[in-house]
């Protein structure tokens, strides 16, 4: 049994060690907003928080989170009011969405590192979460603008 | 590999074509649904779900005064979710915002009249719908006005629409209480459309209806399905394109925790587990030994010497102008130049997937596609039940492309689910989607020009070689003519040029080709603008300069040529930048791009892409705008590094780490402008992708004088 708080829930889960903390979520806790895209850590769309960090989900073996919080994108918030999530609404960043959740919890992880990212920060910060649909401009906005919702007391 | 049965081949036929364009010529496919009546006091008296009026194939009112439009095209990204209810939503004077949209089922009512079947696909969502949906709804508000009118006694003419309610000065009555009677009315003789300057909706800044629902984790794509006791398959697919299953062990996969049964499918071996990473990891132990097909000695050299040797031959003509022949040996000076085109995959970020369900003797199909009726058609095929006990229940796409037009990975989970009987949701791994995809045709192009003893153009040539698409995919639609998805951007050349002569060879290459993003566009137009910069270099004259003196007659093609030369400041670029261009029509969309780039030696730095677009009216301009954007860094991922490789029949890309996607540091600035028309719209999902190469490609060649004849531009030995 490994215990895990996620978002904001203690959690007991019954599941191989080595099972990665995608599948754990998605189909064990039937939290699917975080995606598959890859199983390589290369896409980013699996993307969550563990203990605050931005974290591969799909190469992530769950027993490696063991006693620590794990967040998903359906922990973000729970209305859409993360200044990230408004921002991205503002901007209409989203076409196909699916690689959304995780680019999502990217920039919010990125922003509470760092409050005022600059252009540089955002490709460093960034370059790991692929979009397949091209909303990167976009994205870049919206982070900006999150960074500004945020100081104006989020 | 799913073949279609026959009702679903003949719904793509150029028979089925014409019949469903003739079902839909009228206008309107009216569905009534009339139930009894239902005065405001019974209604209130009936306790229950309220009752739902069908107004037409598109659009329900409830008595309770829900509006729900069903969303007949697959929603992929390019925003149909969101366009096509504005249309309705339009005419019925509602906001889009507080109307419920569903996607539909497979039905006659939702044929696109452009492509012949229930089609998401060739940027013809809007294009077919524009005056289809707002007829739809222009006739539904008529009725209500009637109804209305009928029910106050007063002139239909004093009725206005507001908010899903209908008014006549102090009196109101909501939709959902004149829905019946409405419905029963005969079918009104003059249904007017909106005029454009009463629009409220379309042109104007309107929200996503789908964006709340993709910033919080909750839309629910194919691969989110779950369903009460449902399994989860993967699946062992032939490591070779087109080979079969020999035989397998599965001693070992058997006893890994959670698996419940091997289930050989007609595509390969699957797992059902109780997870998918159960499934995944006892695939992954399955001993299989496959017997090779055809294509066990296939590599891309071998591809492309049979594309060349086939090129010696002659295709079937596309256009002909003139006498291009005569002109081409009477030309005083001639350029000439073959262009070489990649198999590209799709990848699509969510990898393909279908969740299928045997339930009360029915099929019940849970799947991101772009194609309803061959869905159900292949679930009928896979499960031996008739189409109609088939029920496709379509749900996001995490992108499409074109990829979801085929329905290879649906029979597999029919297959699963049938030997299960429980539900059973398949889903490919990432090398699995990357390594069977139906990839983007190869091609090799060849063209050439002459020019005259007084300076001008005199004849141009283009030889087109690539498999067919549609040869596949729907063959009856190509059994007598070219395949138009093979010729586009070339068989509507602008140039004026007196001797025209272009023609198509066919030549299959072994593996399956699909639809990918601007199809043939890409091809051609890489092709065609590539060339005519070529010509522009041999007559020493400015390659923008060059197109602008062959547009005389060409004023759309014309405007968005001199708007982006405009936009990109062309020719006063800053020093070190160099400048390419590309022109294009496709989809009814007029098209230019400036790339602005520098080299220093081999590396790439592209600047900044601008974009003119002249998409005639627009429904949802930030779309439109998200559209040209995604479709600019689409198509710079596929020029600068897109390509799949294939060696004894096996693709060699796997992942993203070995076919690269373009990502966020990569980006350069891009610059999307619209101008104002009147014309009817345009498609916007695709056709910005097919000018980036030549664009870039042609602003290479500014740069360092070398021209590149083939993609991807990373192969050149260029990085970026």
């Amino acid at each position: 049994m490994i215990k895990l708080t996620l978002n904001g829930q203690a959690k007991d889960i019954d599941v191989a060690d080595d099972t990665p903390l995608l599948w754990v979520l998605r189909d064990t806790l039937g939290l699917t907003g975080t995606k598959y895209g890859c199983g390589m850590a290369l896409c980013g769309a699996c993307t969550v928080h563990v203990d605050g960090q931005p974290t591969r989900a799909c190469v992530t073996p769950v027993s490696t989170v063991a006693g620590k919080s794990v967040t998903s994108i359906e922990g973000l918030s729970s209305d859409r009011g993360h200044p990230v999530q408004r921002a991205w609404i503002e901007m209409e960043v989203p076409q196909c969405g699916y690689c959304q959740s995780g680019q999502i919890m990217a920039a919010a992880a990125l922003l509470s590192k760092n409050p005022n990212p600059s252009d540089a920060d955002i490709d460093s910060a960034m370059a790991g979460n692929i979009c397949r649909c091209g909303t990167y401009p976009r994205i870049r906005k919206a982070i900006h603008r999150a960074a500004e919702l945020s100081k104006s007391g989020g | 590999m799913a073949t279609l049965n026959e009702s679903a081949n003949d719904a793509l036929t150029r028979r089925g074509f014409l019949k469903t364009a003739a079902a839909t010529s009228g206008g309107l496919v009216i569905a009534f649904y009339l139930p009894g009546c239902s005065k405001s006091e019974e209604k209130a008296r009936t306790a229950g779900a309220p009752k739902i009026v069908e107004s037409n194939a598109w659009l329900r009112i409830g008595t309770d005064n829900s509006i729900t439009i069903l969303c007949d095209r697959s929603e992929m990204g390019q925003g149909v979710y969101t366009a096509l209810p504005t249309l309705i939503a339009e005419e019925l004077d509602i906001a889009p915002e507080k109307i419920k949209v569903e996607f539909a089922p497979p039905g006659a009512a939702y044929v696109n009249s452009l492509l012949g079947a229930q089609v998401t696909g060739g940027s013809t969502s809007v294009r077919d719908a524009w005056d289809k949906l707002r007829m739809a709804g222009a006739e539904a508000r008529t009725r209500l006005v009637q109804a209305a009118a009928k029910e106050w006694s007063v002139p239909a003419s004093a009725i206005s629409l507001v908010d899903g309610h209908v008014m006549f000065t102090s009196r109101r009555l909501p939709f959902g209480d004149l829905a019946e009677a409405a419905a029963a009315l005969p079918k009104p003789e003059n249904i007017e459309l909106k005029p454009a300057n009463k629009c409220r909706f379309i042109g104007k800044a309107q929200k996503r209806l789908d964006t709340p629902s993709k910033v919080d984790g909750s839309a629910q794509y194919g691969i989110d399905v779950r369903l009460p006791e449902m399994l989860y398959a993967a699946i062992a697919l032939p490591p070779e394109l087109g080979a079969s299953v020999k035989s397998y062990k599965a001693d070992k996969a058997q006893t890994m925790p959670g698996v419940k049964q091997i289930v050989q499918t007609s595509s390969g071996v699957a797992v059902v587990a109780d997870s998918w990473w159960q499934a995944r990891q006892a695939r992954d132990a399955l001993e299989v030994e496959w017997a090779p097909g055809a294509n066990a000695k296939l590599n891309n050299a071998a591809i492309y010497a049979g594309l060349k040797s086939a090129s010696k031959g002659k295709g079937k003509d596309v256009r002909k102008d003139g006498d291009a022949d005569a002109a081409m040996k009477s030309g005083t000076r001639r350029v000439e130049a073959t262009y070489e085109l990649p198999m590209l995959a799709h990848a699509t970020l969510e990898p393909q997937n279908c969740t299928a369900e045997f339930k009360d003797g029915n099929c019940h199909l849970y799947v991101p596609t772009q194609v309803q009726q061959l869905a159900q058609a292949a679930g009928a095929q896979a499960s031996g039940l008739p189409p109609e006990k088939v029920f496709v229940h379509t749900t996001f796409l995490g992108g499409g492309f074109g990829r979801r037009l085929d329905v290879d990975f649906i029979p597999a989970a029919v297959e699963c689910a049938k030997a299960v009987n429980k539900p059973v949701k398949l889903l490919w791994t990432r090398e699995d989607d990357t390594t069977h995809d139906v990839y983007r045709p190869p091609a090799v192009n060849s063209a050439q020009a002459a020019f005259g003893s007084d300076g001008k153009m005199s004849a141009i040539k283009f030889h087109l070689v690539a498999p067919s698409i549609t040869a596949r995919w729907a063959p009856a639609v190509v059994k007598d003519i070219v395949d138009p998805f093979a010729v586009e951007a070339v068989h509507n050349l602008p140039y004026e040029v007196p001797n025209v002569y272009v023609d198509y060879l066919q030549h299959e290459i072994g593996i399956n080709v699909g639809y990918w993003r601007s199809v043939s566009h890409a091809l051609n137009c890489y092709t065609v603008e590539s060339f005519i910069d070529e010509c522009a270099v041999s007559a020493n004259i400015d390659p923008l300069e060059f197109r602008r003196s062959l547009l005389n007659e060409q004023p759309r093609w014309l405007a968005v040529l001199n708007a982006a030369a405009g936009k990109a400041r062309w020719g006063q670029q800053a020093q070190g930048i160099s400048q390419g261009v590309a022109l294009m029509s496709g989809y009814d969309t007029y098209l230019a791009q400036v790339a602005d780039i520098s080299m220093e030696g081999n590396k790439l730095k592209i600047h900044r892409i601008v974009c003119v677009v002249d998409c005639g009216r627009i429904v949802n301009p930030d779309i439109a705008m998200a559209q040209a954007e995604g479709s600019i860094v689409f198509g710079l991922t596929a020029a600068l590094f897109g390509e799949i490789n294939i060696a004894n029949g096996r693709v060699q890309e796997q992942n993203f780490d070995s076919y690269r996607m373009l990502r966020m540091n990569e980006v350069p600035k891009i610059d999307v402008y619209f101008l104002e028309s009147d014309e009817k719209p345009g498609g916007m999902g695709e056709p910005a992708v097919a000018l980036v190469a030549p664009a870039v490609c042609n602003a290479i060649y500014a740069a360092t004088k070398k021209r590149l004849r083939s993609l991807p531009i990373e192969k050149h030995g260029i990085t970026i």
